[in-house]
């Protein structure tokens, strides 16, 4: 990790001593001993800020859209994803963009990490082959990764950048024995009466503060339709149903654009499941048009096109 | 709305909100009624200019608002009046349907059809066909604002 920050260093060093970027977005070391936060960069000396750990959780991609100039971004696997879907849907040119690509192992999930610590202090974290090392008053524990890891990242099969101009370290081995819709097959199996409460009791949490919404890096719309209030789509209320159509019309936009990356589940204050609802579109979109989103950076998005034999099944006589 | 949902005892009749495109579906709905074709008088048709036009907010809207049904009827795939309105139209039902029923929406509450301008007959079975899958279902409690 230590070697990775440092080549994360000098790679975006050079690049503003060749002037080849006026923005550099990465991670810095946060207030808290866990926790790395978005930084941006303007200058070579300001470089020296940037690190690498298994804290950098955030989709750097979210702040891509609007952005001018020439913009170098760290990306992990997911984020280069998210990236490949900016470029496809006009948010930023190719030329303006250079990927710092960094292999990922996954990034730990805070409230795992908050269940095993159950509300002792964490000074300190060092991360070491094998494990992670919280240190605290009176205590010191290690916790193996995976124990650490959110449902995306134990079930993500793109850990290497899938589009970068440098790449930091080494690509590192993908998951392949991973059943990424083994949830969502079980949910389908249950029977509509399950399904239906699972669904009431999980969006029954939802406060509509849509951090969701504005954690995820997808949803850049100047005005979103839930804020509408001419015409309003929306209720504004939290009331069941309101929250659930909400929800049913975030999962569909998201529709052949998501890339899981747990930006949503993560800003989530309430836990819903979040997965539940977009798992299930990404399976079905890549069942029905065999799309996957963001790897290819010549496909359309494929609710934007059509094929005359798409499927029809569903469709009276 | 609030009629029909007392009376859903056993004289309960459902109510049906049909969007039809303009060029197809609505004219053939038109050329049932000129020539007296008898179908279900459960539905309320909105008309819009093409299926591609039906936002998936407007389904979600009527069920909301209580209706018990929702059909969208455009033209035959390669028919369309703007060449392309019924394909893209194919695709976001695709996805609506499958995650409409995953969430625990019935199956069969909401239901998409091609009926063409000249098809009268066709457009009056599948009036018939949808009244009656819905009212197998019964009324609709699902995603319905202020109900338990």
């Amino acid at each position: 990790m230590e070697q990775l920050s440092k080549e994360i260093k000098e790679k975006v060093r050079k690049l503003f001593e060749e002037e080849k970027v006026d923005l550099v977005i990465g991670y810095e070391k946060g207030t808290l001993p866990f926790r790395s936060t978005p930084c941006f960069v303007k200058n070579a000396e300001d470089a020296e800020k940037l690190v690498w750990n298994s804290c950098c959780e955030n989709n750097l991609a979210a702040y891509i859209p609007g952005m001018k100039g020439k913009i170098g971004i760290i990306a992990k696997g997911c984020d280069s994803r998210s990236l490949v879907g900016h470029i496809k849907e006009k948010q930023i040119e190719r030329e303006n963009l250079i990927i710092i690509g960094v292999p990922c192992h996954g990034m730990l999930d805070r409230k795992s990490v908050d269940k095993i610590i159950a509300g002792r202090e964490i000074t300190d974290i060092e991360e070491k082959p094998d494990g992670i090392v919280f240190k605290g008053e009176n205590f010191e524990e290690t916790v193996t990764k995976n124990e650490l890891l959110p449902d995306n990242c134990i079930s993500c099969s793109h850990r290497n950048p899938v589009l970068y101009d440098i790449l930091i370290g080494e690509n590192v081995e993908e998951n392949k024995d991973t059943d990424e819709f083994g949830k969502i097959k079980e949910y389908e199996a249950k029977t509509s009466d399950e399904r239906w409460d699972y669904f009431s009791q999980q969006i029954g949490k939802c406060i509509r503060c849509y951090a969701c919404r504005n954690a995820c890096p997808l949803c850049y719309c100047k005005e979103c339709c839930v804020d509408s209030s001419q015409p309003q789509w929306f209720g504004k209320s939290i009331a069941l149903s309101d929250a659930q159509v909400f929800h049913i019309m975030r999962a569909f936009h998201v529709a052949g654009r998501c890339v899981d990356c747990g930006a949503c589940v993560r800003a989530c204050p309430m836990e819903i499941d979040l997965r539940f609802l977009n798992k299930k579109v990404e399976k079905d979109v890549r069942e029905l048009f065999n799309f996957e989103a963001g790897i290819n950076l010549d496909e359309p998005p494929p609710l934007s096109v059509f094929r005359p034999d798409d499927p029809d099944g569903f469709i009276k006589g | 709305m609030e009629e029909g949902k007392e009376s859903s005892g056993s004289n309960w009749e459902p109510k049906l909100i049909t969007f039809l495109c303009n060029w197809c579906s609505y004219a053939g709905a038109d050329l049932a009624g000129v020539s007296r074709i008898q179908y279900p008088a459960n539905t309320r048709t909105i008309r819009v200019p093409c299926s591609g036009r039906v936002n998936i907010l407007y389904i979600l809207r009527a069920l909301q608002h209580g209706v018990d049904g929702v059909l969208v009827s455009g033209c035959h795939p390669g028919d369309c009046h703007y060449l392309s309105g019924n394909f893209s139209a194919r695709r976001k039902f695709a996805v609506l349907s499958r995650l409409l029923e995953y969430v625990g929406v019935e199956k069969g509450r909401v239901q998409f059809s091609w009926v063409s301008a000249a098809e009268a007959g066709r457009f009056a079975e599948v009036i018939t066909e949808v009244t009656e899958d819905v009212k197998k279902l019964g009324p609709a409690k699902r995603l319905v604002k202020n109900s338990d």
